[in-house]
């Protein structure tokens, strides 16, 4: 009799080896340990906090992590007002995250700019990120976040990552990657 | 146990024509101080001798239309005797200038370059009069009357940039004092209509 659930692969059997494609594998990797950039700019932050805590919970998901660096963060969660004042900071801050990166907005003002029809805030964060999931609410709840990080998960999982990488790894890209190469092959920094 | 209108008459005995007579609405005085040039000496007047002791707030309001087209309001209340008095001083657009009262109370230094950052009234003598919310740089005064609500676009590379907003055929206003809640409810609302 089985005691644990089998996940279309049993050790018993097939021993202690996995087939799987490097897509998989490793996009299986990235999705479940999501680290977040905690863009806590208003009151979706005490959401977002409140996700993180025991009653919530987001490590279920493998992001507990918050990461107050963007060098060491995956996703940024835009979570709140952003203001004209502070958009420039919040883009240079996604820019200080290494690749792979995506952003969730957080809450209406995150998306849309939310109620503030204003001379001060910006009108959705899409105007200066590219944002990979919205989450609607004013603030979300923190079970739509979650379900967001769910949504992002699919489709981090989804990505065709070693295409991606041969093509970045291809010289005739480094441009768009902003690197040149010297005469030796060597990356020169613009 | 003094009141706010026996400080108004003090204030009135004190500085004569200078003060107006005192307009009470809902237990709240008011008095009219006619030279802006002479706020900052009427001020440290009522901190000293009536015992203002704390500036609640400093406003200002744009008279849009009227002339003097700027009122600054100072919002006084004493610790001691517990009694508030506003003092209301008008400033012209063409001068949008007058004394600082940060020499009177220390924290008329915020509220003055909130004044000065959203309405554009300069208060001379400031020690550092510099834009307080929106940044250095930006090119106009948002909470002016002809300034639009959805906003104007700027564009100041590297530190900040503005856009106006969308408003779908707005701004909605609502209507007060309607007969129901379809009366009442936000709606385009132009001077026309």
């Amino acid at each position: 009799m089985p005691t644990t659930t089998e996940f279309g692969y049993n050790s018993k059997i097939e021993g202690e080896v996995i087939h799987t494609q490097v897509d998989a594998a490793l996009n299986w990797f990235r999705k479940n340990s999501l680290w977040p950039m905690p863009m806590g700019l208003a009151c979706c932050a005490i959401e977002l906090m409140a996700a993180g805590a025991s009653r919530f919970d987001i490590s279920r998901f493998g992001s507990e992590v918050m990461r107050f660096s963007p060098r060491q963060s995956d996703v940024m969660i835009v979570a709140g007002t952003v203001t004209y004042k502070m958009a420039l900071a919040v883009r240079r801050i996604y820019e200080q995250m290494a690749e792979p990166k995506w952003v969730i907005a957080m809450g209406a003002c995150a998306s849309t700019g939310g109620m503030y029809r204003s001379y001060a805030v910006l009108q959705g964060v899409d105007h200066i990120l590219p944002v990979d999931v919205y989450v609607a609410g004013c603030p979300p709840r923190p079970e739509a976040l979650l379900d967001a990080l769910i949504k992002l998960q699919k489709k981090v999982g989804q990505e065709p990552l070693v295409r991606n990488l041969k093509r970045d790894a291809a010289p005739e890209h480094y441009g768009s990657l902003g690197v040149e190469l010297g005469e030796k092959g060597e990356v020169v920094h613009r | 146990m003094a009141t706010p209108i026996e400080f108004a008459r003090k204030l009135k005995e004190k500085f004569g024509e200078l003060v107006s007579a005192p307009t009470e609405f809902r237990g709240e005085v008011s008095v009219k101080i006619a030279d802006a040039e002479r706020i900052s000496e009427v001020c440290a007047f009522t901190k000293k001798e009536l015992g203002f002791d704390y500036l609640v707030d400093l406003s200002s309001v744009d008279n849009y239309g009227d002339d003097p087209r700027w009122t600054v309001v100072y919002e006084l209340a004493g610790m001691a005797h517990g009694c508030h008095l506003r003092l209301k001083t008008d400033v012209s657009e063409e001068k949008s200038e007058l004394p600082t009262v940060t020499t009177v109370w220390k924290t008329a230094d915020w509220h003055e370059r909130e004044a000065y950052d959203m309405m554009g009234v300069r208060f001379r003598g400031h020690p550092d009069l510099r834009r307080i919310l929106m940044w250095d740089g930006y090119p106009y005064f948002p909470l002016r009357k002809d300034f639009p609500l959805a906003g104007k676009s700027s564009e100041l590379p590297d530190i900040a940039f503005t856009k106006a907003a969308p408003l779908e055929g707005g701004p909605f206003v609502t209507l007060p004092g309607g007969k129901d809640s379809m009366a009442r409810e936000p709606r385009v609302r132009t001077p026309e209509n």
